[in-house]
């Protein structure tokens, strides 16, 4: 536990070492606002909510989390840390949970930003702040999804634009695979049940789905279940590169 | 302290290291020598666990790489080759990381730091981001982050690569302090490193172990062990050499800068036995040297894949 938060600690302040983090934030604020206030026509709905914000949550992170992922374990690779890293006394699921989780935190970092969107509600009308928090904490753990697949992409490459490139696919994959075009692919030859799992697994459905009410408690796990899954084929992954 | 049995790494077709087995007691600094492409740095990366063997393992005080990773990597201070270290930190932030992962923290961490900084010079340099270092300071960082938790078993995979004369003699003075209380291992292609600095050498190439041994011993394979230098006032004609050559025990006559060399046939001393000709003939003698043997000779020789002949 000692070792993750050392490791989370290095990793957090890695990110704020380089121009990387603050063009992260101001890009991220960027986008969120033009995306609300002009495609969202966050001010024409006319009500006090934060949907068109959220909405585009998704389409933002396809683009921007890969870019936080991407040098975590290629960026090691490269500059050849990653043999000192890994002859340091420490678990390889430390390793792998300290780099996650300070990329993790760092994505809240940059979620809890976006406060100003947040008090213009406030200040227009009565939105339901229970919805909002609960858009957050799902649209926080999506971005942890995210990562986690990006963490393990980051893992097999020393090359950061690979590593963007191929995690920025999968996630895109991993969202609309409950669009009709998806669907379409398995419609009629697939039995109901993958097509059922098919649909369920989008993270778009499942996000869409939040800020209409309160979290699904089996949104949550679906959730934390790709970032375990995801992070265990991490650590895989880097064990395996040491036997080649 | 430190046990390698039978070390084997193949990459694909390519087998790197090939059965290599050797130990390495406390007080010993075993050099590591052998051409670019030997093995080296493949046989230091599977003692540290960063590389899992193809076959074999390491054991380090008493602890199986393979199997008790932890507490054999706790007893291991290694500098990677190329002394890679995190460029946006400063050597301050890295050696304060490196010492909360080695579990020190506090007062503890700071008087280590301090430390490690005071013998490997580098104080001044505390502040700056370790990607603008000199590469002589960047492999001084790398050195002083394997230094910190004074590990039983040190494993330097070219510590003096890129330091300038004085920062070499500082660097292997600091390795031959540290010498009594630790098992040390640096590799090399500077003969000179060894001779400076090791107990003992082993000689590496396409993975095998080819000679192990210490310094003086792998001198003595040389066909400059026992080797003559002479000079003669008026020089040396050929009727001179042809003599020379003639007497038993003798391998070769060779020019050496304006003298000759004779070498030994067999590393056989035969100093005496120029001596005795050239007070027979009378040749008014202005130099005479017996050489020790040289270490890139027995290098060259053993690590080529056609040996120079021994006769000049
Ligand atoms: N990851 C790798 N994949 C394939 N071949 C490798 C790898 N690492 C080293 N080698 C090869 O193994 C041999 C030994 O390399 P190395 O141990 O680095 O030699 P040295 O340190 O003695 O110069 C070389 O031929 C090198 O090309
Ligand atoms: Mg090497």
């Amino acid at each position: 536990m000692r070792n993750v938060l050392t490791i989370f600690r290095r990793e957090l302040a890695a990110y704020f070492a380089t121009p990387l983090a603050y063009v992260f934030i101001v890009i991220f604020l960027v986008m969120a606002g033009i995306l609300t206030f002009f495609v969202g026509n966050f001010f024409e709905r006319g009500q006090a909510d934060l949907q068109p914000f959220f909405t585009f949550h998704p389409w933002l992170y396809i683009v921007l989390i890969p870019a936080l992922a991407m040098r975590l374990w290629a960026e090691e690779r490269r500059s050849g840390t990653i043999e000192l890293f890994l002859t340091l006394p420490i678990r390889m699921t430390e390793a792998v949970a300290g780099k996650f989780l300070a990329a993790w935190c760092f994505a809240g970092i940059a979620l809890i930003l976006t406060f100003p969107f947040w008090l213009t509600v406030n200040f227009l009308g009565h939105p339901d702040n229970g919805v909002i928090l609960a858009s957050y904490i799902a649209s926080w753990l999506m971005a942890g999804a995210f990562l986690a697949v990006g963490a393990c992409v980051s893992a097999v490459t020393k090359n950061q634009v690979i590593a963007f490139v191929v995690t920025a696919a999968l996630v895109f994959v991993f969202t609309v695979a409950g669009s009709p075009i998806v669907l379409g692919v398995f419609q009629g030859w697939a039995p109901e049940w993958l097509l059922h799992g098919v649909a369920q697994a989008s993270f778009l459905v499942l996000f869409s789905a939040i800020p209409r009410g309160v979290i699904d408690l089996r949104d949550v796990v679906y959730f934390l279940s790709i970032i375990v899954a995801f992070l265990a084929a991490n650590a895989i992954l880097i064990d395996l590169e040491k036997a080649e | 302290m430190l046990e390698i049995r039978h070390l084997v790494k193949s990459f694909g077709p390519l087998i790197a290291v090939d059965d290599v087995s050797f130990t390495v007691p406390q007080g010993e600094v075993l050099g590591f020598l052998g051409p670019n492409g030997a093995g080296k740095s493949t046989t230091m990366k599977m003692i540290t666990g960063f590389l899992a063997p193809t076959a074999g393992t390491a054991i380090i005080c008493g602890y199986d790489i393979a199997t008790q990773p932890i507490p054999a990597k706790r007893h291991i201070g290694y500098l990677p080759e190329g002394a890679p270290a995190y460029p946006d930190m400063t050597p301050d932030n890295f050696l304060g990381f490196i010492a909360h992962i080695r579990g020190f923290s506090g007062e503890e961490a700071r008087r280590r730091i301090s430390r490690v900084v005071e013998m490997i010079r580098i104080a001044e340099v505390m502040h700056q981001p370790i990607e603008t270092l000199s590469k002589g300071y960047k492999r001084r960082v790398g050195v002083a982050q394997a230094l910190l938790h004074d590990p039983d078993v040190l494993i330097l995979d070219e510590p003096t690569d890129g330091l300038d004369p004085n920062q070499k003699y500082e660097m292997r003075s600091v390795i031959a302090a540290m010498r009594p209380n630790k098992a040390i291992i640096i590799s090399t292609h500077l003969l000179e490193e060894v001779e400076a600095v090791c107990s003992r050498a082993i000689i590496i190439a396409h993975g095998r172990i080819l000679a192990d041994g210490t310094p003086a011993e792998l001198a003595q394979r040389s066909r400059h062990h026992n080797a003559v230098r002479l000079a003669i006032v008026g020089g040396a004609d050929a009727n001179v050499r042809a003599e020379l050559a003639a007497l038993p025990g003798v391998a070769g006559v060779d020019t050496a800068g304006n003298g000759l060399i004779v070498f030994s046939r067999g590393g056989d001393p035969v100093v005496g036995a120029i001596a005795d000709l050239a007070r027979e003939r009378g040749w008014t003698v202005s130099g005479l040297q017996v050489e020790r043997g040289r270490l890139d000779d027995v290098f060259r020789e053993i690590t080529t894949p056609h040996p120079i002949a021994a006769a000049a």
